[in-house]
C-alpha cells in the first residue's frame, strides 16, 4: 500500500476530486496549503508599499491506496491537474507500513 | 430654510384667502390642529363681516400652524434619518474600514476602539459633552467654548430653541451632533492602530472629546462662536459640516499621537498588510452612504439646501475615488481597489466643509484636488518622513480636511449659500479674497488647538495608566492580549 501526496492548483481540485472517484479511490484527505516550488509567488500593493508575496494558496490531496492503483491514480492526477504551467504542483509517493480502521480494526489492505 | 418660510407665510397672509383654503382644505384636515366647522363657514354662511374677519383670521392661525407642522414632519425625518446614517459611519462603517485595514490578529481590538467611542461619548455627551460644545457661554471664554448650562441636557427639549434650529426639535440638533463628536475621536484610532492599551484608548479619547472637540465644535458651530459663520462669530469660518471641526482636528491629533507613540514592532521592516481589503471595501461603501447624512444632513433641513450638499458631497467622492485611481494607475500599474476607496474617502473629506456652499461642478474641482493631494501624502510624504501612521488618519483627514477648507474659502458661491448676507460675495472666485483668510484662520486654530491639546493629554494618560501595550501583548496581537477573543481561529499567511 502507499501513499500519494498530491499538491495542486486550487481550482483543479474538482476535476482531480472525480477523477479519482471515477478509478474507485474510496478514501482521500483534502487539505488547504500555501507554498511555492520553483513558482516564487508574486507582488502586491497596498496604499503604496509594496509586499512580496511568496506562498501562494495551493490544495494538498492525500489517499492511500493498494499497489495496484498507484499508476492510475497518479495518471488521473495528471491528466486534471495539469496545465503546462509553472504553478502546477507536485506529486509524492511513499510506501506505507500498515493502515488500521479504527471502527473495527480492520488492518492492512482491507482498512483502505 | 427661514426664508423658504417666511416666503410661505407671506403667501398665505397675503391675496385671497378664499383660493388659498380651498387649495388648503386637504392638508388642513389631515392635520392635527384642524380647522373645526367654521371651515366650511367662508364659502357658507357668515351673516357679519366681523364674524367673517374672525372665521379668517382663525383660519390664518390654522393654517400657519398647519404649515409649520408639516415643515418640522419634513425636516424632522430627514434629520433623524441622517443622524441615523452619521452612526452608521461610526458603525459599522469605521470599524469595517479600519478593522480590515489591520493584520487579522487586531481586528476585534480595532472595532472595539470605534465602538467604545459610541457607547462612552454618548454618556459624555449627556452628561456634559453637548453643553459644553453647543451651550451657551456669556463669560469671557464665551467664544471658545460652551457652558454647563445644558449638562444633563437640561432645556434640551422638544421644541426649536429658534437659535441652533427654527424647525426641528432641538434634541433632534442634540443627538444629530452627537453622533458627529462620536465619529471624530474615532477617526484618531487608524494613527495608533495595534498598539494601544484599550483603557487608554478609551480615557485618552475621552479627555479628547472634552478639550478638543467641544472647544472646537463650540467655535464654529457654538453660538458666539469665534468662527461661527452663521451666528456671528469674529472669524466666520466656512464649515458646513466639520472640516476642521471633525477632519482637521482628528487628522492633526492622528499625527501627534502616532509621532508620540512611536512605530509598531518591527515597521516599516516587516510587512503589515491589510488582513481583508474586502472588510475595508464594505466599510467605505457604508462611508459613501452615510457621508449624505453628515453632509446633507448638516442643512438642518430637508429643504434645497440639502439636495445641494447631497449633490456636491456625491460628485466630490465619485471624483476622487477617480483621481487617486488614475495615480495610482500612473504610479505603479496597477489600479488597486484600496486605492479607490481610498480616494473616496478622501473626497468625501475634501467636500465635508464645502458642501453646502459650492456648485456641483465646484465639487468635482475639490474631489479631483483631495484625491491627488491625499494620494501623495499617503505615497510620497508618509515614507519620506517614516511615522507610522498605520491607516492613515492623517494622510487622509488632516491633509484632505485641511486642503478642503481652504478649498471652501476658494469655490464658496453665494448663489447656493448666502450665508455672508444676500448676494455678498463668498468665496475667492466670487471675489471675496479675505474669506480664505478666515479659512486659514479656521485651519489654524484647528492645528495649534489640536496639537497642544492632543500632546498635554497624551503625556497625562502615559504618566498616568501607560498608552501602549506591552511588546508581548503587541505580539499577540490587541485581540487576544486586550480582549481575549479572536476574531478568526486559525493563523496563516504567507506575506511578508
Amino acid at each position: 500500500m502507499q501513499k500519494i501526496e498530491a499538491v495542486i492548483q486550487p481550482g483543479k481540485l474538482e476535476a482531480v476530486k472525480e477523477a479519482l472517484i471515477e478509478i474507485g479511490v474510496e478514501g482521500l484527505t483534502i487539505l488547504e496549503a500555501r507554498g511555492h516550488g520553483r513558482q516564487k509567488g508574486h507582488t502586491e500593493f497596498y496604499r503604496g508599499r509594496e509586499y512580496s508575496v511568496d506562498l501562494l494558496p495551493k490544495i494538498k490531496i492525500e489517499t492511500v491506496v493498494v499497489d495496484e492503483l498507484v499508476e492510475k491514480v497518479i495518471r488521473a492526477i495528471l491528466t486534471a491537474a495539469q496545465t503546462g504551467s509553472i504553478g502546477d504542483g507536485k506529486i509524492f509517493v511513499t510506501r506505507i507500513d500498515d493502515a488500521i480502521r479504527i471502527r473495527n480494526e480492520d488492518r492492512g489492505d482491507a482498512a483502505l | 430654510m427661514c426664508d423658504r418660510f417666511r416666503h410661505l407665510l407671506r403667501v398665505c397672509c397675503v391675496g385671497s384667502f378664499l383660493g388659498l383654503l380651498l387649495a388648503a382644505a386637504p392638508v388642513l384636515h389631515a392635520q392635527a390642529a384642524g380647522p373645526g366647522p367654521e371651515s366650511h363657514g367662508v364659502s357658507g354662511a357668515p351673516t357679519t363681516s366681523d364674524a367673517r374677519l374672525l372665521a379668517l383670521e382663525k383660519q390664518n392661525t390654522d393654517l400657519k400652524t398647519s404649515i409649520a407642522s408639516a415643515q418640522t414632519a419634513g425636516d424632522n425625518g430627514w434629520m433623524l434619518v441622517s443622524s441615523a446614517l452619521v452612526l452608521m459611519m461610526s458603525g459599522p462603517g469605521l470599524t469595517l474600514f479600519y478593522g480590515g485595514l489591520v493584520r487579522r490578529k487586531n481586528i476585534l481590538g480595532t472595532m472595539m476602539q470605534t465602538f467604545a467611542m459610541m457607547g462612552v461619548i454618548t454618556v459624555l455627551w449627556a452628561l456634559v459633552g453637548y453643553s459644553l460644545a453647543f451651550g451657551e457661554n456669556t463669560g469671557h471664554l464665551g467664544s471658545v467654548i460652551g457652558s454647563f448650562q445644558n449638562a444633563l441636557l437640561h432645556g434640551v427639549g422638544l421644541v426649536p430653541d429658534g437659535v441652533y434650529v427654527t424647525t426641528i426639535p432641538l434634541q433632534t440638533f442634540m443627538v444629530y451632533q452627537l453622533m458627529f463628536a462620536i465619529i471624530t475621536p474615532a477617526l484618531i484610532t487608524g494613527a495608533f492602530a495595534e498598539r494601544m492599551k484599550f483603557s487608554s484608548t478609551v480615557v485618552f479619547l475621552t479627555l479628547w472629546a472634552v478639550f478638543v472637540y467641544s472647544p472646537m465644535a463650540h467655535m464654529v458651530w457654538g453660538k458666539g462662536g469665534l468662527l461661527n459663520a452663521a451666528l456671528g462669530g469674529k472669524f466666520p469660518c466656512l464649515d458646513f459640516a466639520g472640516g476642521t471641526v471633525v477632519h482637521v482636528t482628528s487628522g492633526v491629533s492622528a499625527l501627534v499621537t502616532c509621532l508620540y507613540m512611536g512605530k509598531r514592532i518591527g515597521y516599516p521592516k516587516v510587512a503589515m498588510p491589510p488582513h481583508s481589503v474586502v472588510l475595508s471595501f464594505v466599510g467605505a461603501c457604508l462611508l459613501w452612504v452615510g457621508w449624505f447624512g453628515f453632509n446633507a444632513g448638516s442643512a438642518l433641513n430637508s429643504g434645497s439646501l440639502a439636495t445641494s450638499a447631497f449633490v456636491t458631497t456625491h460628485f466630490a467622492a465619485a471624483a476622487a475615488a477617480c483621481a487617486w485611481t488614475a495615480a495610482e494607475w500612473l504610479k505603479t500599474g496597477k489600479p488597486t481597489a484600496l486605492g479607490a476607496i481610498s480616494g473616496c474617502v478622501a473626497g468625501l473629506v475634501g467636500i465635508t466643509p464645502a458642501a453646502g456652499f459650492v456648485t456641483p461642478i465646484s465639487a468635482l474641482w475639490i474631489g479631483l484636488l483631495t484625491g491627488a493631494f491625499c494620494f501623495s501624502m499617503v505615497f510620497f510624504v508618509k515614507s519620506k518622513f517614516g511615522y507610522d501612521d498605520s491607516l492613515d488618519a492623517f494622510g487622509v483627514h488632516g491633509a484632505g480636511g485641511t486642503l478642503g477648507a481652504l478649498l471652501t474659502g476658494i469655490f464658496a458661491n453665494s448663489t447656493i449659500n448666502p450665508i455672508l448676507g444676500a448676494g455678498k460675495a463668498t468665496g475667492l472666485l466670487e471675489g471675496n479674497a479675505h474669506q480664505l483668510l478666515n479659512q486659514a484662520t479656521g485651519v489654524a486654530i484647528a492645528w495649534v488647538l489640536s496639537i497642544v491639546g492632543t500632546l498635554i493629554l497624551l503625556v497625562v494618560v502615559d504618566k498616568t495608566m501607560g498608552l501602549r501595550v506591552s511588546a508581548a501583548d503587541e505580539e499577540e496581537g490587541l485581540d487576544l492580549s486586550q480582549h481575549g477573543e479572536e476574531g478568526y481561529h486559525s493563523e496563516f499567511t504567507g506575506a511578508h
